[in-house]
């Protein structure tokens, strides 16, 4: 599906381009996206190094699975099929806190991480369960305070920039359960298929 | 404010002194354990590129044309149907395939409306309640290498639409229309 999107997204383009007299600056818009796609990956290494190195000493130490075993009740349901104490769930668990917190650079080197660990556990080049769940997750965003758009509301003369915390973390809240509620259905949904 | 302001400076300091003083107490090799995790993340970074190179490329693209503005006007009438305010379908419709985009819609939004009105409030609820489904899904599969990624991308664009019908409700109830 996502081959389709991503040809799709450029074939439409193109064509258009061809139609509407934009061919420039698509042209432009090539050469300047590959260029900041060379840039954003650039700016991950330092995240990913410092997030990945210090996770390390938090793993080998056991503070990653003393944090497991704190929220297990909760995660374990989510992810039936991840073993107890697997580094798989330190990792879940570190990938949410840090989005809830609202350190978007700390979460993405931690999901990578999560997806490698639940990867070596199912051994195939096919998303497990517990991945698309972990994604719906992370798709529907469990961001409690919203600082980019605080700050955007702030720039433009808000009189309360932070009103809309209350209603990201509703809104947020409805949007993650629905997003567990959907996974749920697709895996029932596939395992009827198969069985 | 200044309690949430304090904390984000905060946390991440905190964090590493937890982390150096547990994994001194447990006697790990802090420094080399460090230096081993971190070169994965380099690697990790270098693998990602062709993954981000190809999507943004594409993304690019579609944008640049003029494409997606008449992507957007097709299926307006539609959203606005489902009751949808026509103000706001742009950034719903961009939310899940660009972040940049969206981050650049919501800042309009917020501009020209006003951020306490109600199509403000609803930009900013919008856009810290979802996700770029297509950034996450191309960063976390592209890095590990899943190639068959089953209805991940099915899932993570329902969850969208659900977050955004969320916004709409909240925002309506708490604020009124």
């Amino acid at each position: 599906m996502v081959n389709i999107i991503w040809v799709l997204m450029a074939v439409i383009g193109i064509i258009y381009a061809m139609f509407f007299g934009t061919m420039d600056d698509v042209n432009e818009a090539i050469f300047q996206s590959a260029d900041d796609a060379v840039m954003l990956s650039i700016s991950l290494v330092s995240v990913l190094v410092f997030w990945l190195g210090l996770m390390r000493i938090a793993e080998e130490s056991g503070l990653l699975l003393a944090l497991t075993k704190l929220f297990r009740p909760i995660i374990a349901k989510l992810f039936p099929d991840i073993p107890r104490d697997h580094p798989a769930m330190g990792y879940i668990l570190s990938n949410i806190s840090a989005n809830v917190f609202g350190l978007g650079n700390a979460a993405t080197p931690m999901g990578i991480k999560a997806m490698e660990e639940m990867k070596k556990l199912g051994q195939s080049d096919q998303a497990s369960r517990s991945m698309i769940t972990f994604l719906a997750i992370n798709t529907s965003s469990i961001t409690l305070i919203p600082t980019t758009v605080i700050a955007i509301r702030m720039k433009y003369d808000s009189i309360t920039p932070t009103e809309i915390v209350g209603t990201t973390i509703m809104a947020t809240f409805i949007s993650t359960i629905g997003a567990i509620m959907i996974d749920r259905l697709f895996f029932h949904l596939r395992s009827r298929r198969n069985s | 404010m200044p309690i949430i302001a304090t904390v984000s400076v905060w946390i991440i300091p905190c964090i590493i002194l937890v982390v150096f003083i547990v994994g001194t107490w447990k006697r790990v090799p802090t420094y080399e354990t460090f230096v081993e995790g971190g070169k994965e993340g380099g690697k990790m970074a270098f693998s990602l590129l062709p993954f981000l190179l190809g999507m943004m490329v594409s993304i690019a693209i579609f944008r640049a044309s003029g494409a997606m503005d008449a992507f957007v006007e097709f299926f307006s009438p539609i959203l606005t149907l489902v009751g949808i305010p026509a103000d706001i379908v742009p950034l719903a419709l961009v939310r899940p395939i660009s972040g940049t985009a969206a981050i650049g819609m919501t800042t309009e939004l917020i501009a020209s409306h006003g951020p306490d009105s109600f199509i403000g409030r609803l930009a900013s609820t919008m856009q810290g309640s979802t996700d770029t489904t297509l950034y996450i899904i191309t960063v976390y599969f592209g890095a590990v290498g899943i190639k068959r990624m089953g209805d991940a991308l099915k899932v993570g664009l329902l969850a969208d639409f659900i977050g955004i019908i969320a916004s709409i409700v909240v925002v309506s109830i708490v604020f009124g229309s």
